[in-house]
């Protein structure tokens, strides 16, 4: 059975790229019974959310363009 | 240099252009940027972890976009377009860092070990180091006082291990660009983003999650 030391690293991993079938079953079977893993990796999506937020996203209309 | 202090460019041929002259749309393109000039630095201080690069990169990304003003139609996506020449000149010096003497490999950074505290011998969370539910965190981003603590947060992972981080969520390389540029194994990569993951989170448990910062 995994432990969270090992899911942990898992969870971080499935974000950079998708894991074997294997090892993707053995962390959803953890995750389903580690609620402590669960908030992990909900975490580990709010981090990669707060990263984007950094980088410019255009949300506010610019200024209407000045004439030429 | 008179771009960056003054966040527009003169009508004529100025000192940033050498001796180039701007494209017409060159002016409404500098008057919206120093709106966002500010962002743009802190952006790049933050992975660049030195005021004089940061300079240098958001300058040399400003006058890029000034020279291409004429290519760029969509002004309504201008801060994303001017952010990504950014990106790709903060990755320039991240390359040409590389290639110096003084580099440090990110693989040097990492222990372990380091983590021991948080787990159980048999590698399970310890009843204090189990991650709590964050509520609804996305409310933060509305605060500036997060912001300060993320930055705060992103500051003290070992530098080597930030810059592999913010390569992989800020300049939104994949894991395979990342390795070439900085000569590491995929799996060196993994580990050393999960080290930086680790962290990060744990620094925001505890400056903003647990201390009570978000609520107030």
């Amino acid at each position: 059975m995994m432990n969270c030391r090992e899911a942990v690293k898992l969870m971080s991993e499935e974000m950079d790229h998708d894991l074997s079938g294997g090892r993707r079953w053995s962390l959803r079977l953890h995750l389903l019974i580690c609620l402590g893993c669960r908030n992990y990796r909900r975490q580990l999506s709010f981090l990669r959310q707060a990263c984007r937020h950094e980088v410019a996203v255009d949300d506010t209309p610019p200024p209407a363009p000045p004439p030429n | 240099m008179t771009l960056n202090a003054r966040g527009r460019a003169d009508p004529g041929p100025s000192p940033a252009a050498g001796s180039r002259t701007l494209p017409a749309a060159a002016a409404g393109i500098a008057a919206e940027m120093a709106g966002f000039q500010r962002e743009m630095l802190r952006f790049a201080v933050l992975q660049l972890r030195d005021q004089a690069s940061a300079e240098d990169a958001v300058q040399e990304a400003m006058l890029a976009a000034l020279q291409g003003a004429d290519r760029f139609a969509e002004r309504a996506k201008l801060k994303t377009w001017v952010f990504s020449i950014l990106r790709n000149k903060i990755v320039d010096i991240i390359r040409r860092r590389v290639r110096e003497p003084s580099y440090q490999a990110p693989e040097t950074e990492i222990d372990d070990a380091d983590f021991d505290p948080l787990f159980s011998a048999n590698g399970h969370w310890h009843s204090d180091s189990r991650p709590a539910d964050w509520g609804d965190p996305e409310k933060s981003f509305e605060n500036q006082r997060f912001w300060a603590v993320f930055d705060g947060c992103l500051n003290r992972l070992p530098a080597a291990t930030a810059r592999v981080f913010m390569m992989r969520e800020m300049l939104g390389l994949e894991t395979d660009e990342i390795c070439t540029e900085l000569a590491m194994s995929s799996n060196n990569c993994w580990v050393v983003l999960h080290r930086a993951r680790m962290g990060l989170r744990m620094c925001l448990d505890q400056q903003w999650f647990n201390a009570g910062e978000q609520t107030r």
